[in-house]
């Protein structure tokens, strides 16, 4: 809801301000950062973490922006309240861009003072404090991130006892890096009490909001849904922003799920590529493993051969997708929902796929299990779509709730069932009529348990044919089994305020779009309803939503609206009802692009006049 | 029994030592031109898998695409089979083993499959040791797409219409011994008694055998002027060794004579038993091997028999130190942690 207000008009803004900080890649900022905002989270204050990082290991400039917001919202804002410049190449930019009346935190050497007038300036002399605070002079560039947060301590009330919690948190185990960074936080803090009298209106106070909460990325809470959903086979290929998925599952994996031999209980395979590693799984699901990959929109593309080998010869698997900005390389650590079609079309010929679409951490837990579950059920490759921003980013979400429910295995003959069954069954054959044929598993002790597994064109009985009949009945089959499926994936939550204009969206654009809604609804006195997509194919409920709305706007990070474009594909009798909001420079949605481009085009659209 | 591979050895009613009968082993009707190097191939697995006493259940059948792929529909249809995507057979095969490491893989590629599309596939197979026979039916050329060149066909070799090769290459043998792969062959599918002898060695291998088969292909490159023809490869073989195999049930099967063979143990009590012909060349040394190999191909010779073999290494899943049990079937109860683990992630992130 961020006010855009100077500190002198308001007085004091409490608990609701971002803090962008600049520093240069692998400068050790990421523990300041992460402990400013612990901080802020267990003063019970709603915060928000985002990471803008390079491409790059060392050296290049890197941005963390963290929203404290007492209203809850925690989407990306466009303008910072609070900068602190420590990286001096970027410095004057990072200024130049500040709004009107921003707090300026920033080493005293670099004289901001005169180019921005309208902001509110504390010069820092953090050269000489890390000098004071840290006698060791090779490790003071290590520390000397550490300054800006006992700066933001004192100048804002952030509380010293929960930043020393919080630094000992995210440095567990590590005493040193303790006992090196805590002078420091300490030291800057009272220097800045006593030398920099405060000039703006920000502050935190305490909260109770965070009660049941935590801070988590988005890549880490898939990685526990997929522990707790049995998986067992993980292959993978290193790719931003994926690589972190994996390595938190091989993690949590080591830790959680050896035997009281200390052996494991899964495999985890960094495999020589993305096609290796979709080979790996189809390989895995075929005999009955629990298995995944995750990776992003290249490693997709490598991916899609296999993919439609996963549809066609029905084996289960689940690979996660956590999309940056693309096409080709593109900007690696930026974010896109740009795979959307890519996922739904993924390989040649005809061929759909599931795919599931979480928009928060607590729901990343829960649709990664439920991936491997629908995977097994349907018999067929399956998706989970992320991207960087919920991947990579810290969110803060409710705890998770342990799983309820015994795993699904779906439809898998025994040996004992076969004996009943005198041998008799086909691979490929739709008993149950709902499309989904019975399977068996590699090693099951029958004489008539084996079948010949192809991507050729085959008959019920799983054996090569190229007759039409054949092909066609197959297709079919396949195409019933994706309509089954329809009343099995997550159906959309949507949000009803009587309005006859609806937004449609999916993932990580949930946040913004909430709280652009929240204020077209209190500072516009507009109404909207809301449908977030949580699946592909899309239920009869996302067909409803846009039925019963005159006008359905769908919003995206995409510059071709590919989420409209799938749903104007599969329901097109809904196209005429849709139109786009996007949103494709790499970073985050924000509220406020939301709302700016709502009003334009409710102003055109709404008003009857055609585009 | 199949129709265009060989009638079996064993009369009809005659059963191996899990009682079954050769047809049992069996797979459907070769639809490969008559006359394919690849059939005979088939028909050796059938007896190897007979004579080890296999039991098809335990076996998995994996290849990738091309006519060389096609066969595994050709041999033991009791086994599942999974003919997979061109070039990617062997990510496929790591993944089953993966999911059930009791499995006996039997892989079965082409040169175009494993040389051409396939290397990278190959190279990282042969690095993880995955309990499995590789097999490539190496005839130089691509069949389905009606004979262009493989990346093994030979410098000078000329195609049925007349062009000639004119890059050298790949030698698969050398680049598995390079690779540490521990059991090594090369055989010519013209060669019964060697490749029954050889099959049985490598499938009771732990560990991956790598197999590279010359077998001819007799639709597009069995003409003069080829150098992967029945004609040429018959002229030109030189046998390393007699091949002997010792199985585990039956030690005293073969009687060795001190001085003149090698004696190879294979990882599950069977021996591979190595009569050298000729020189004595030595399996077991890496180095000599490559530059044997290397001799012969300037010599324009094709050595067959056992090219370097050590003893069985730690599978994947034994480096990977999995539990025994396959990990498809493994229960809820250890594939799924206790609710007090997700509260102690819980309190951390809190």
């Amino acid at each position: 809801m961020g006010t855009a207000a100077t500190a002198d008009a308001v007085g004091t803004i409490v608990n609701d301000f971002s803090i962008h900080v600049a520093t240069a890649n692998g400068s050790g900022s990421q523990t300041s950062n992460m402990v400013l905002l612990r901080a802020l989270f267990q003063m019970g204050v709603p915060v928000s973490g985002k990471n803008l990082f390079p491409s790059n290991i060392q050296g290049l400039p890197t941005w963390f922006t963290i929203r404290a917001s007492k209203d809850g919202w925690i989407a990306r804002k466009e303008e910072s309240d609070v900068i602190v410049c420590m990286n001096a190449e970027t410095a004057e930019e990072d200024v130049a861009t500040a709004r009107k009346g921003a707090v300026l935190i920033y080493d005293d050497s670099l004289r901001l003072q005169e180019k921005r007038p309208d902001c509110v300036h504390y010069p820092v002399p953090f050269k000489k404090l890390i000098a004071e605070c840290c006698p060791d002079l090779k490790l003071r560039k290590l520390v000397i991130n550490m300054l800006y947060v006992g700066v933001c301590s004192a100048l804002f009330g952030i509380d010293m006892g929960e930043l020393k919690s919080a630094l000992g948190k995210q440095l567990a185990g590590k005493q040193k890096a303790i006992d090196l960074n805590l002078p420091a936080l300490e030291y800057s803090a009272n220097w800045t009490k006593e030398h920099l009298p405060k000039k703006d209106a920000f502050r935190v106070e305490r909260m109770n909001a965070n009660e049941g909460k935590i801070i988590i990325e988005g890549n880490a809470a898939t990685a526990l849904g997929l522990m707790f959903g049995g998986v067992t086979v993980v292959t993978w290929y290193p790719i931003t922003p994926s690589s972190s998925l994996c390595e938190y599952l091989d993690e949590y994996l080591n830790r959680f799920r050896l035997d009281k031999d200390g052996k494991r209980t899964f495999a985890v395979v960094q495999a020589e590529d993305e096609i290796s590693a979709v080979g790996m799984l189809a390989g895995a699901g075929w005999a009955g493993a629990r298995c995944f990959t995750s990776t992003s929109g290249p490693g997709i593309s490598l991916m899609n051969e296999i993919i439609g080998l996963g549809y066609f010869a029905e084996i289960p698997f689940v690979i996660c997708d956590v999309a940056r900005t693309g096409p080709s390389t593109g900007l690696p650590t930026r974010t896109m929902q740009g795979d959307i079609y890519s996922l739904m079309y993924a390989s040649h010929g005809d061929t759909k796929h599931i795919v599931l679409i979480p928009s928060e951490p607590k729901e990343s837990f829960e649709l990664a299990q439920e991936a491997l579950d629908i995977a097994e059920e349907f018999q067929t490759p399956v998706f989970l779509m992320l991207d960087l921003d919920l991947g990579m980013n810290y969110w803060m979400a409710k705890r998770f709730d342990y799983p309820a429910a015994p795993i699904h295995r779906g439809k898998v003959l025994t040996k004992e069932q076969l004996q009943e069954m005198g041998g008799k069954w086909g691979r490929y054959q739709d008993v149950d009529g709902d499309g989904v044929p019975y399977r068996t598993i590699p090693g099951t002790e029958h004489p008539a348990a084996a079948y010949f597994t192809r991507g050729t064109g085959h008959t019920a009985q799983a054996t090569y044919s190229e007759k039409p009949e054949h092909w066609k009945s197959n297709m079919d089959r396949l195409a019933k089994k994706f309509e089954s499926a329809k009343k099995r994936v997550p159906k959309p939550v949507v949000t009803s305020d009587g309005s006859k204009v609806g937004l449609l969206f999916c993932g990580t654009t949930t946040e913004a779009i909430n709280e652009a809604v929240h204020e077209l609804k209190h500072k516009h006195k507009v109404k909207v309803d809301l449908c977030r997509v949580r699946a592909f194919p899309f239920t009869s409920e996302v067909e409803d939503f846009v039925d019963h709305h005159e006008r359905v706007y769908v919003v995206e990070l995409n510059r071709d609206g590919q989420l409209r474009m799938a749903l104007s594909a599969e329901v097109p009798r809904l196209a005429h009802k849709l139109r786009s909001i996007l949103h494709y420079d790499g970073m985050p949605l924000s509220a406020g692009a939301v709302v700016k481009q709502f009003r334009e085009l409710e102003g055109a659209w709404g008003k009857g006049t055609p585009e | 029994m199949a129709g265009a591979t060989e009638a079996p050895e064993a009369p009809s009613n005659q059963v191996n030592r899990i009682g079954l009968q050769k047809k049992d082993y069996a797979g459907s009707k070769s639809t490969l031109c008559i006359g394919c190097g690849h059939d005979l191939i088939t028909a050796r697995l059938i007896d190897a898998a007979y004579d080890l006493s296999l039991k098809p259940e335990n076996v998995i059948k994996m290849s990738g695409i091309g006519c060389s792929s096609k066969t595994p529909a050709y041999f033991m249809s009791r086994s599942f089979s999974f003919n997979s995507v061109h070039g990617r057979m062997p990510s496929v095969a790591t993944g089953a083993s993966l999911a059930n490491r009791s499995l006996k893989i039997i892989g079965v590629s082409g040169d175009g499959d494993t040389a051409n599309i396939g290397i990278g596939q190959f190279v990282h197979l042969m690095r993880r040791n995955l309990d499995m026979v590789y097999i490539v039916e190496n005839n130089g050329v691509y069949g389905l797409t009606k004979g262009q060149f493989s990346a093994t066909a030979d410098k000078g070799s000329k195609q049925k219409y007349g062009n000639v090769n004119f890059m050298s290459p790949i030698d698969l043998c050398a680049l598995a011994v390079e690779l540490g792969c521990n059991f090594v062959a090369r055989l010519f599918a013209g060669n019964t008694k060697m490749m029954r002898q050889a099959l049985q060695a490598a499938m009771a291998f732990k560990g991956t055998a790598f197999l590279d088969i010359i077998s001819p292909c007799v639709t597009f490159n069995n003409h003069a002027g080829s150098t992967k023809s029945f004609p040429y490869v018959k002229d030109h073989e030189t046998a390393l060794q007699d091949i002997g195999f010792v199985p585990a049930y039956d030690p005293t099967y073969h009687e060795m004579a001190a001085g003149e063979e090698r004696e190879v143990k294979l990882g599950d009590g069977s021996k591979m038993t190595l009569k050298a012909l000729g020189n004595d060349y030595n399996p077991t040394d890496r180095v000599g091997a490559l530059k044997m190999l290397a001799e012969s191909r300037e010599q324009q010779k094709l050595l067959t028999g056992i090219i370097c073999v050590a003893e069985s290494q730690p599978t994947f899943p034994q480096m990977l130190n999995m539990v025994h049990e396959p990990l498809s079937t493994l229960p809820l109860s250890v594939t799924r942690p206790g609710k007090a683990v997700l509260d102690e992630v819980m309190d951390e992130l809190s």
